[in-house]
């Protein structure tokens, strides 16, 4: 069938079962939206700017395990699509961002609207393409979905020119696909899974420290399964929350710059590190130099460069979390050898006394909202079964510390790049993918305004979503360095002019609460809730004085923690 | 310590700079660089000459193994191998100029691949030592330009990468 390459686009993304294109229409991919016009199977969503797109497919993603699809015209389309892209790579989310391109001939020539986009991106890809001929796009669409999504996943940018979007030619989309040069590895060494079980079962203070890696390799049964096997203590990252649930009482909560006592203690203190898909980060790590001083480490990565990149490890197991996991668990069904119990129980006593200390305490009987109880009474009003995605602050430390994800692909935020302007779009991806799900978007005033013109999006496609705008009037997490670091000179950290967001939602057509005692914060959580088709904005003012705790400074090992 | 990482990786537009992307987005050193398509019209081969220390260079070969347009890769100075680099240099030939540095370019076995009345211009392989060495013994002689190839390697013996 001849076929042009607008027309091979749509064909393409059918092929791959695609739901969804987000994307912002402009010259060089017209050809691209009138193929969409002509057909019902892939549905496009128009956000109301570029970044929002790539933000809202990596929200699906996240929520779906499936590659988010992203379709932006030439030069700005493409420019402001960066920051999305750049979000994904860092958190490693399949995605597949199409860039339209001058057409061929004006390449490089300053041309209206031209910009190197796969030069540009080049830093923040896991892969991409310039397709130069028509006949090639099948092949490049079915590479890029396969490197996308196998291995440790990334985003993909094809760029296409004008031209050949129209030029035609003979299409069938592969079923196969093999590229030399890319083979990732899956199964994990069976040597070194002998070893890491036998130094496992060796320890007398065992810590499981795990990472978004489990999350996105959906090895979450498996490491339940795995860690109640073995009962020791399991900490998880920002990256990883939901993997593990966090109500189990092997579960220490969070570890880290802002994670539980109980948690950096027992990294500290472990003797047994047994890391899975997780990457050491230095927001987990702290100074390195002090970081878990007595531990044999075992490290588990679908990604070879992940190992031993900032910490050395003992035991490098490169290979799909999945896999090893079963290996892990095929290895201690089999062995006769079980953990130590006496040295078991003792350091569960000793992490008992640590989370004794309470270390999310906060002052309940506050005159002022406080942050963590609007947190907290969300979670126990939606029974912890919302998918909730954040921005990039406070209120992001806030949800991963108070609300308790049990199941994995529910909490969604930018861990590596940290992008405020996140939460809004990344809402809309997550709340299409889930229909009948409660989505909640936490936020605060400053990250909100970020991508705010999603609010249209919206309203356009009647999506229901949750905002839960944590309203300090500051920018918190730059505040509290500054009070912290720089002894309280509050440069450009303070607010002025804040829109009445209760107005702005509602212009946008959706509902607006503002909510300013503590006694309101319940009912307004209900009301929002009750009101199932509609977008309900809650702008709860908070204390603006309120601080992340517990907190390791920089330069500081995970034991010298700053507590309440 | 430096390394020579031998790459094996799809002759496409856009190879070369994601290696050269990688080096700088991520601090690396590049002492030279040098590539060109293989016998296989669809590989290049790169041959990378760089530096760090050993937890550096690991990272660096996972990096660039990370690469979808790297086929594959070896760090020759694992095992024995052999280095070459090719330099041209025009010189200035004048006088008494002329037959010293004919003489000098005999003793390196280089070869003097055009003359006008007042240049010569040498052509030198061998490793960087040498070349540095002939370098050094024209130092009483006036040079006009200088053109290094940046260093080739293979391994010694029947070991290839393909
Ligand atoms: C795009 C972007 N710019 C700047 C920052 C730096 N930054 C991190 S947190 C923060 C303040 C966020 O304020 P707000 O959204 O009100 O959340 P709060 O910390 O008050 O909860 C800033 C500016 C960032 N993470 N992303």
């Amino acid at each position: 069938m001849e076929l042009t390459g607008a027309e091979m686009i749509v064909e393409c993304l059918k092929a791959e079962d695609v739901e969804y294109v987000f994307g912002y229409p402009g010259g060089a991919v017209l050809h691209i939206y009138d193929a969409f016009y002509k057909q019902n199977d892939v549905k496009h969503i128009l956000v109301r700017h570029e970044q929002g797109a790539t933000h809202a497919a990596d929200g699906y993603a996240r929520s779906t395990g499936r590659p988010g699809v992203v379709l932006v015209t030439s030069g700005p389309g493409a420019t402001n699509a960066v920051t999305g892209i750049a979000t994904a790579y860092m958190d490693s989310i399949p995605m597949i961002v199409i860039t339209g391109q001058v057409p061929k001939a004006l390449i490089g020539n300053d041309a209206f609207q031209e910009v190197d986009s796969v030069g540009i991106t080049r830093p923040v890809v896991k892969h991409n393409f310039l397709i130069e001929d028509v006949k090639d796009v099948a092949r490049i669409f079915k590479q890029a979905f396969y490197v996308a999504t196998t291995g440790r996943p990334g985003p993909v940018v094809i760029d296409i020119p004008k031209d050949v979007t129209v030029a035609k030619a003979e299409f069938s989309y592969p079923s196969e696909i093999s590229m030399r040069s890319y083979n990732p590895t899956v199964k994990g060494h069976p040597g070194q899974v002998r070893r890491a079980v036998d130094i496992m079962l060796s320890a007398e203070r065992p810590m499981i420290y795990t990472g978004g890696g489990v999350v996105l390799g959906n090895g979450s049964e498996q490491l339940r399964q795995f860690t109640r096997k073995l009962g020791y203590p399991i900490t998880q990252t920002l990256m990883g929350l939901g993997a593990y649930p966090a109500t189990d009482k092997q579960s220490l909560g969070m570890l880290g710059m802002h994670g539980t006592y109980e948690a950096n203690m027992g990294m500290h203190h472990c003797d047994v590190l047994i890391a899975i898909g997780a990457r050491f980060d230095d927001r987990v790590t702290g100074n390195l130099e002090k970081f878990c001083p007595y531990a044999t480490i075992i490290h588990v990565d679908v990604d070879p460069a992940s190992i031993s990149k900032n910490v050395k490890v003992d035991v490098p197991i490169v290979g799909e979390v999945v896999q090893v996991l079963n290996e892990f668990n095929q290895a201690l069904e089999q062995t006769e050898r079980t953990p130590n119990a006496s040295a078991l129980e003792k350091w569960w006593h000793q992490i008992n006394e640590w989370r004794s200390q309470d270390c999310l305490k906060y002052d309940r009987e506050s005159e002022i909202i406080k942050p963590q109880f609007v947190l907290e009474k969300l979670y126990e009003i939606t029974k912890g079964k919302a998918i909730v995605t954040s921005d990039v602050g406070q209120h992001q430390m806030f949800a991963a510390q108070y609300y308790g994800f049990d199941e994995p692909r529910r909490w969604i935020n930018s861990g590596g790049l940290g992008t405020m302007g996140f939460g809004l779009p990344a809402a809309i991806g997550a709340q299409l993918a889930h229909p009948d799900d409660l989505v909640a978007c936490v936020t605060g005033e400053a990250s909100i305004q970020m991508c705010i013109q999603e609010l249209a999006t919206c309203r356009q496609y009647g999506l229901p979503l949750k905002i839960i705008n944590l309203n300090n009037g500051c920018m918190g997490m730059v505040r509290q360095w500054q009070e912290f670091f720089y002894e309280k000179r509050y440069a450009m950290s303070y607010f002025e002019s804040l829109p009445d967001f209760k107005k702005v939602a509602e212009s946008y057509g959706h509902i607006g609460i503002k909510v300013e005692k503590p006694a309101d914060v319940v009912p307004a959580l209900e009301e929002a809730i009750a009101q199932k088709d509609r977008l309900v904005f809650l702008d709860f003012i908070t204390d603006q004085e309120e601080n992340v705790y517990p907190m390791i400074p920089s330069g500081a090992g995970l034991n010298e923690m700053i507590l309440v | 310590m430096r390394h020579i990482i031998s790459i094996l990786l799809e002759n496409e537009s856009g190879a070369l700079s994601r290696v050269a992307g990688l080096f700088s987005a991520r601090a690396y050193n590049i002492e030279s660089l040098s590539v060109a398509p293989t016998h296989d019209p669809t590989l290049s081969r790169m041959t990378l000459v760089t530096s760090g220390t050993e937890e550096v260079i690991e990272q660096i070969s996972k990096q660039l193994n990370k690469l979808i347009d790297v086929v594959k890769l070896q760090d020759l100075t694992e095992d024995a191998h052999i280095e070459r680099e090719l330099m041209l240099i025009k010189v200035e030939a004048v006088r008494e100029a002329r037959d010293e540095v004919k003489r000098l370019v005999e003793i390196f076995r280089g070869r003097i691949i055009d003359v006008t009345e007042t240049t010569y211009t040498i052509e030198i392989t061998g490793n960087g030592e040498k070349l540095d060495a002939f370098m050094d013994a024209l130092s009483s002689i006036t040079i006009h330009e200088v053109v290094r190839s940046g260093l080739l390697g293979i391994s010694r013996g029947t070991r290839v990468l393909s």
